[in-house]
């Protein structure tokens, strides 16, 4: 057996085993030491005995024996296990029936395990580790090379998220009612933010990173699975295969990226984008949260013609229920777009007190351009030298001067 | 990437018409799907009519040419696929080793072709056929 296929069963292996950890031992920090442990003892033993006939129940028992062994010597350290809320006697007593208990309550276990790693207590770059680390199967290594992080800032962001839990004594659990809504929002934040750390990569040679957009997607899809319930999930899910789905024609041949408006849309992939689009449509009619809004606009956007007015319709939606600067100019755009650069114009102009906007290229930018379409040439020029000004980036600051007439 | 696995069951090309798994088989395999669909790596999956119920259009002499199954000279058939999407060969091969399949099944596990698996020019000759998608769209 080669490592790659030892490495394909652990991947598959690994959050179920933290989850049932978690449980067992009611301590996400301690489950990740263990599902670390276990790891390590599989990779020595499974190329020369081959991998199990049952591989999860070989790994909940070596990590079973593990956490006997951790809490024993715990015991006799402190005198009293009094860090962890496990029960020492109950662990060593239950001897589980493995082939029929393993997976009946995993579904619940793994929900258990997402809400507890991306609890809005973490800050979001320690969710995003503590998930990729236990919900995606990934090692600190692999972490870090996907996210061009030094190996110890990684291993640092784990580090901290555990103890924090363990102090704060975040219970494992699924959270319910009002409290679920909020906490579904910390852990679709940190999916979104995995993707979108691959999507636009910030550092690093590449500009697309795109396995972490893979990871992004299958843990998407996977709550998905597991809280088909929520629209929002699915409207994550949409936005992301929507976004992916102009992987290829994002870049040139010279690796320069390609804006939106200027794609050959031919490159998309359109049976992904067919998919983004069922999903979007099994939600509709739902209350639209976010993430289902911002779908629609991807949505509008992944056609061979842009539907401007279903975009500026989205943004009309997305402006009631979490309203912001950013949100109000994209809405000024698509309605311009849409009906007419006097609309737009209209309503860009509604910004122009706004002191988010007033340090930024963006406002300038969109009525240059609105009022070019006019035919308010001199206006549009002293918008786009306004814009110049303003922007820090030595491209777009040569193509704002053109624009300005020089 | 993407994976096709492509169910291959024995003895289905001579299956009779009206042949349909069993509420046990079913219940097994919907329990392997929701665990792919679970993973995260499930895109698509369908079961297939019996060959017996199906027509095959062949070209030899450079024109199609009809012919309704059940098809004697044939030794293989689908019986049904599941799409994959997942992080390397490996990985699929592990999932198709998990099917709760029987003794007369086997899965053959295909790679999809990405758009850039192919050269510019084959790419570029492929563009009319990512147009006609975009207009199924």
């Amino acid at each position: 057996m080669t490592p790659a296929a030892l490495e394909a069963v652990w991947r598959i292996e690994q959050p179920r085993l933290a989850a049932r950890l978690g449980r067992m031992l009611r301590d996400v920090g301690l489950a990740e030491e263990i599902v670390q442990d276990a790891f390590v003892l599989a990779m020595e033993r499974w190329p020369a005995e081959g991998v199990p006939r049952n591989p999860a129940a070989w790994l909940t028992q070596v990590a079973k024996r593990k956490a006997i062994d951790r809490l024993r010597r715990t015991t006799l350290i402190d005198g009293k296990h009094r860090e962890l809320s496990a029960d020492l006697a109950a662990l060593e007593r239950e001897t589980p029936d493995y082939d029929t208990a393993l997976d009946e309550d995993i579904d619940d276990d793994l929900l258990r395990l997402i809400f507890t790693a991306c609890h809005p207590l973490l800050p979001v770059e320690q969710r995003t580790a503590l998930a990729l680390r236990l919900l995606g199967g990934l090692t600190v290594v692999e972490i870090a090379r996907a996210s061009f992080a030094p190996e110890a800032t990684i291993a640092q962001r784990i580090t901290r998220a555990k103890r924090s839990l363990r102090e704060a004594g975040i219970p494992f659990e699924t959270p319910r009612g009002e409290e679920r809504h909020e906490r579904l929002a910390a852990v679709l934040e940190v999916v979104y933010l995995i993707f979108n750390e691959g999507y636009v990569a910030s550092s690093g040679p590449d500009w697309l990173r795109p396995a972490l957009c893979a990871e992004a997607l299958r843990l998407g899809r996977s709550l998905a699975a597991l809280m088909p319930e929520e629209p929002e999930i699915h409207g994550l899910v949409a936005l992301m295969e929507f976004h992916s789905s102009r992987f290829a024609a994002r870049t040139d041949s010279a690796g320069n990226p390609i804006l939106l408006p200027d794609q050959d849309r031919r490159r998309w992939d359109w049976s992904l984008i067919r998919r983004a689009t069922d999903r979007l449509a099994s939600v509709q009619g739902a209350a639209a949260g976010p993430y289902v809004l911002q779908a629609m606009i991807a949505a509008g956007h992944a056609r061979p013609e842009t539907d401007w007015i279903a975009i500026a319709a989205a943004y009309q939606a997305l402006a009631v229920i979490s309203p912001s600067p950013i949100v109000e100019i994209n809405r000024a755009v698509a309605v311009g777009k849409a009906f007419g650069a006097q609309y737009g114009l209209a309503l860009a102009d509604s910004l122009s007190g706004e002191p988010k906007l007033s340090g930024s290229p963006l406002l300038p930018t969109v009525r240059g351009e609105f009022l070019e379409k006019l035919g308010r040439i001199d206006e549009a020029r002293a918008e786009f030298r306004r814009a110049a000004d303003l922007t820090g980036n030595d491209r777009e600051r040569a193509l704002l001067l053109r624009r300005a007439g020089g | 990437m993407r994976f096709m696995m492509l169910m291959i069951p024995q003895g289905y090309e001579a299956a009779a018409p009206e042949t349909r798994p069993s509420a046990e088989a079913v219940q097994a395999m919907m329990k392997y799907n929701e665990e792919l669909k679970k993973a995260g790596v499930l895109l698509a999956l369908e079961g297939l009519h019996p060959p017996s119920t199906g027509v095959r259009v062949s070209f030899a002499g450079g024109k199609p040419t009809v012919t309704d199954g059940p098809f004697a000279e044939v030794k293989e058939v689908l019986g049904g696929f599941w799409m994959i999407d997942v992080r390397s060969r490996e990985e699929a091969i592990e999932w198709a080793s998990r099917c709760p399949a029987s003794d007369n099944e086997t899965i053959e596990i295909r790679q999809v072709f990405e758009m850039s698996d192919f050269p510019e020019d084959v790419q570029r000759a492929a563009d009319g056929f990512i147009e006609l998608q975009t207009s199924l769209k």
